[in-house]
């Protein structure tokens, strides 16, 4: 149930007396939070996993280019194999499988290639959660941005996330966050993400939020088993490699959900196959915490008011209680009497 | 009193005639206070671990559970339990109920002790516990963030605390003049010492609205902060009706004199708790997820349980006669206070659920430093109602000096 | 059954080979078809006391790459070794007669062997327009290949062509080019590749001489022992592709260092052929395509080998062996554990009983004094 102003009070007044006074006190100004929308210039990624081969060049692009350790969960030391992301792995290339695995793309003895990363949501909810400004949503391109020097470790972007997207490091005394902020580096030198710089295929696609959706709605309307022609690196790097049209399921992953994502995903099997979360709310859960608490606390007119409302009663309750000045939250005159 | 650490004459004068309060006296070290100090010392040593090697040395936090028993207990439920300064300071002074105040010190000291220890807990579970100060820092600070008006109001009520209880201290340390000026405006403290944990108390429950669907239905609704508010002022007085018993039957008081004012209270909780309980189904009820109450699996058990402990006091507090009855009344109490825990357990872990395939419970190590840190909190209660005039004066072993 | 003096005797005279060298062929083949140790002395034997197999070696629509690759391979004497060890009765290429002298020649040889010889094809067979686009001595491929293959123990079809058309039959495919599986309507054993690697095909000679039956093959009539890993599970650019290093055209920094040649269209990762395993030609490392620097362009199979473009990506094959991917749900974190379960018991235990007992006492008491006030 997403939380409008509207909605949180008529929630609220539904219930009973209790929660209808604490509605009547709800004041005026606090208006309910919307979304934010997409940046002007908003950049991203286009995730295909029909076109994803598993080579997972991009993890050890991105590995390098991040300057990240390799994560051994098989106790061998050899080979970086991360089982998810973590606070040492910022993307991951992660497989479905079901029966006889014989048929990529399919959901029925068939198998396809999951990328985990952050999406870098339009409206973030680690950005909201995050208590001192660690977590940025940049105003010009909506990359979402960490900085460990403003961190205080509290994890609460980590379980606000509904895409379980930033990891905390565990294993050290100085820890922090760990997540995919699309190569900022890189895009400060003009490169852009590693990730999209190394696929082999173009299954992981970098360009402006536009022309991705351009390319998404193209991709969507070809003819499956058709020839055609799909960029790499970049929507418009003219670095092409041609094969048959794939069969897309009818859902662009993080086009609406909880609020709409940069990073978007194409595939060939349903996404709840993929252990994404399907059903998410078009409001973002960000724009529902913000309402609730600007209803509460916006411009702080309803602490105010309580707060001269509780000065004035103790106030009260003093003068009624006390003569003299030595007044303090033990001494009462009217206390039991001292049997010492 | 031979082992007194305090002078005697200090100790006398902080046991002002005029107040209705006296030190019990009697020795700290007895077995209890030594397990307690046990308990201590081994929490010390996971302690060291955790800051040599970090979180994941000690505590079986992760990355799909990354907040364990040292938020959920150390944190959001332990401020629970120190809410009884607030809940008496509520009735007290604003609802100017003067025939509490005997009951205001000692819950006043154990929320001092709580939201203290709450607030060093936050200190070993940050991960950047040297960045801390960042969250009440313009230019860092984040006022959307819910974490950030439950971090700002904690810190904020702990001092507010202090300044509430330094009367003691500064009487103690000859601040005469200081202590008349703070007196003329102690009402100001009293009343942020109400609206600061009223804010926090309910933002506890704010903080989980932006998990969104990582709630279960049962628990995830926008009406959390009233919730978890109205959970957490009944906590604070069962609280104060346990303390007292526990102050009787542990230094041997007699309690008669208090009965009435925790019969009161007995009924406060039963009204408040019966409210929580229709909000809670009726949200429920609104909100179509009542239908979840028992297909949830381990969900709808925990879900049910929950009910059962909070049903449990308002049936048992609606009888007068039992109202009456200490024995009733710790019953109901403690009926209370474990839905109240399970409450939080339940909303901040069993009801979280933000993916398949993750899995927490806590670490043994994990728990021994929460449980260290509430023997911390229970020595600190034991030195302070021993050695400084803490609960009301009745006691026949604090006269017998 | 085995005697070394007699073994020795003959290589000595069939072979012109001391007898290290004949032992190590057939170690050497013994190895390629994965046999297990011992197998050597077995076709050591059958090489030297079985009677030579009468081979018919037919050309159709091919470029007689095939037979150039056999002749090409440079262990000792192999060619003379495969001379010797079958009975080449028939080989346009090889043979010194022609005419009628060689057709004569066939039909002797069938008729002297007949249900006994093996039948190798190289090149497809068109069958379009009554198969008028290839004759050999005024017969039609068609006609020569149900006439051969009817008296054949064994058919064997070398080179991509005969497997499956090969290139001929790429589309348009104008001559109806037809593999001679397809064209019999029987499997054989099919010996694909452009061309085929030697060892591969002798090795198949070599498993029927010695145990009289063809080695077992996959579903396209491909011995196991030379096509069931994909050239991208042995090959040696490899960990450049796993680590995302890749050629982006030929001649560029990537592809001079050796980069993976993934991204110009190698097919490696869809072509089953042991080629990066026992290379080409003997002459050591990198002796293959790949190893040279162009693309595998997936000669040894069908829809891909001179279908596909050669840029095109090639897609990922045989990707079922799980432990390389973490699946989308893995298990992680911990659960209680033994002493966690224990302390969380002791605790709660604790709690609950003092509190009971405490209400219990209480209780108690408060009825002692109810009866105290009312006695």
């Amino acid at each position: 149930m997403s939380i409008t102003r509207r909605n949180f009070l008529r929630a609220a007044a539904s219930g009973t007396a209790a929660a209808a006074a604490c509605a009547a006190l709800t004041p005026g100004p606090a208006e309910a939070r919307e979304n934010h929308k997409v940046p002007d210039k908003a950049i991203g990624l286009l995730y295909d996993s029909t076109l994803c081969i598993g080579c997972k060049a991009c993890m050890s692009g991105c590995k390098e280019a991040n300057n990240l350790p390799l994560e051994d969960t098989i106790g061998e030391k050899l080979w970086d194999t991360p089982l998810e992301l973590s606070g040492k792995t910022y993307t991951v290339i992660k497989i479905y499988q079901h029966g006889t695995m014989a048929n990529k793309d399919k959901a029925e003895n068939g198998f396809a290639h999951l990328k985990r990363q952050c999406l870098h949501c339009v409206d973030p909810s680690c950005v909201s959660a995050c208590p001192v400004s660690a977590m940025q949503k940049r105003a010009e391109d909506g990359v979402v941005t960490y900085n460990k020097d403003a961190c205080i470790g509290c994890r609460y972007c980590v379980a606000a996330c509904p895409f379980g997207v930033p990891q905390f490091q565990y294993d050290t005394p100085k820890p922090e966050i760990a997540k995919c902020q699309l190569c900022k580096h890189r895009l400060a030198e003009g490169k852009i993400p590693a990730c999209a710089q190394q696929c082999p295929t173009g299954a992981t696609l970098f360009g402006s939020y536009p022309a991705l959706s351009e390319e998404i709605e193209r991709r969507r309307a070809l003819k499956p088993g058709e020839p055609a022609l799909f960029p790499r690196r970049t929507v418009d790097s003219g670095d092409t490699h041609e094969r048959a049209a794939p069969e897309y399921v009818d859902y662009v992953y993080g086009q609406k959900d909880a609020g709409g994502t940069q990073v978007r995903y194409l595939s060939g099997v349903p996404f709840d196959k993929l252990a994404l979360p399907m059903g998410l709310p078009d409001r973002s859960y960000a724009a529902d915490s913000e309402t609730l608490q600007h209803t509460l606390y916006g411009g702080l007119i309803l602490p105010g008011v309580a707060l001269a409302g509780l000065v004035a009663a103790a106030w009260k309750g003093s003068k009624d209680h006390h003569d003299d000045d030595d007044f303090d939250m033990f001494d009462h005159p009217e206390g039991g009497k001292h049997h010492g | 009193m031979v082992n007194h650490p305090i002078p005697s004459e200090v100790a006398n004068r902080l046991r002002k005639p005029k107040a209705g309060h006296a030190a019990i006296g009697g020795s700290l070290i007895s077995p209890f206070t030594l397990v307690l100090g046990a308990l201590v010392v081994v929490a010390m040593y996971f302690l060291g671990q955790r800051f040599m090697y970090g979180l994941g040395a000690v505590t079986n936090i992760n990355n799909g559970y990354p907040w364990g028993v040292w938020v959920v207990w150390d944190v959001v439920i332990a401020t629970g339990f120190a809410c009884g300064g607030y809940a008496m300071a509520l009735v007290t002074y604003i609802l100017n109920r003067g025939e509490y105040h005997h009951l205001v010190r000692p819950a006043l000291t154990a929320s001092l002790f709580g939201y203290s220890l709450g607030g060093a807990s936050v200190l070993i579970d940050l991960g950047r516990y040297w960045n801390f100060w960042h969250i009440l820092w313009p230019g860092y600070a984040q006022p959307g963030s819910v974490m950030f008006e439950v971090a700002a109001c904690i810190s904020l009520y702990i001092l507010v605390l202090w300044i509430e209880f330094s009367p003691a201290f500064l009487e103690h340390f000859g601040f005469k003049q200081l202590k008349a000026k703070l007196s003329k405006v102690m009402f100001v403290f009293i009343g942020l010492g109400v609206l600061l944990p009223t804010m926090h108390q309910s933002s506890l429950g704010s903080l989980l609205v932006v998990y969104g669907y990582q709630i279960h239905p049962l628990w995830q609704t926008p009406l959390l902060p009233l919730l978890f508010l109205l959970t957490a002022v009944c906590m604070g007085f069962a609280v104060v009706i346990l303390e007292a018993t526990l102050a009787a039957v542990g230094f041997k008081r007699d309690i008669n004199a208090e009965l009435p004012m925790l019969s009161k209270i007995g009924k406060i909780i039963m009204g408040t708790v019966a409210a929580y309980l229709v909000i809670r189904l009726g949200d429920l009820v609104v909100r179509g997820a009542i239908f979840q109450v028992f297909t949830s699996g381990v969900k709808s058990v925990m879900f049910l349980i929950e009910m059962a402990v909070f049903v449990y006091p308002v049936v048992v507090l609606s009888s007068p006669a039992n109202r009456r009855k200490l024995s009733k009344l710790l019953a109901a109490a403690l009926s209370m206070l474990t839905g109240a825990v399970l409450y939080r357990i339940d909303a901040f872990l069993v009801a979280y659920d933000t993916g398949p395939g993750w899995h927490y419970f806590p670490s043994a190590p994990e728990m021994l430093v929460t449980i260290g840190v509430i023997a911390i909190e229970v020595l600190a209660y034991i030195v302070f109602v021993r050695k400084f005039p803490i609960l009301p004066g009745h006691s026949s072993t604090a006269a017998a000096e | 059954m085995y005697d070394d003096t007699q073994i020795s005797r003959e290589i000595a005279n069939r072979f012109d080979l001391d007898r290290r060298d004949f032992l190590k062929f057939c170690a050497a083949m013994a190895a390629t078809m994965g046999l297990p140790k011992g197998a050597e002395a077995q076709i050591a034997q059958a090489i030297t006391v079985k009677e030579r197999p009468s081979v018919i070696w037919l050309h159709f629509q091919e470029c007689t790459g095939c037979t150039e690759s056999m002749l090409r391979a440079e262990h000792p004497t192999i060619e003379k070794l495969i001379m010797e060890i079958i009975s080449l009765d028939y080989h346009e290429t090889l043979f010194a007669a022609a005419g009628h002298q060689v057709e004569a020649a066939r039909e002797a040889a069938m008729k002297k062997n007949w249900g006994k010889y093996v039948l190798v094809v190289e090149g497809a067979i068109p069958v379009k327009d009554g198969g008028v686009y290839c004759k050999v001595g005024g017969k039609t491929a068609m006609q020569l290949t149900k006439e051969c293959a009817e008296g054949a123990a064994a058919v064997i079809a070398i080179g991509s062509c005969a497997s499956w058309g090969g290139m001929p039959s790429t589309p348009p495919n104008p001559t109806g080019a037809t593999g001679v599986g397809e064209f019999l309507g029987k499997p054989v054993v099919t010996i694909p590749g452009c061309p085929p690697n030697p060892y591969n095909f002798l090795s198949t000679v070599v498993h029927f001489l010695t145990f009289g039956a063809l080695p077992a093959v996959d579903d396209k009539g491909r011995p196991k022992f030379a096509y069931s890993r994909l050239i991208h599970e042995n090959c040696e650019r490899r960990a450049h592709f796993d680590a995302g290093r890749f050629a982006l055209e030929f001649g560029d920094e990537g592809h001079r260092k050796g980069y993976c040649l993934y991204k110009l269209g190698c097919k490696g990762p869809e072509t089953y052929a042991n080629c990066p395993a026992i290379l080409f030609n003997d002459v050591g490392s990198g002796s293959w395509p790949v190893g040279t620097g162009h693309p595998c362009i997936g000669c040894t199979e069908k829809h891909i080998g001179f279908e596909k473009p050669i840029h095109a990506l090639a897609n990922l094959e045989n990707q079922r062996p799980p432990a390389g991917y973490p699946r989308v749900v893995e298990e992680q974190g911990a659960g209680a554990s033994i002493g966690a379960l224990a302390t969380v018991a002791a605790v709660g235990g604790l709690a609950i009983g003092a509190g009971a007992k405490l209400v219990g006492n209480l209780g108690k008491s408060e009825s002692d004094q109810d009866s105290g006030k009312q006695g």
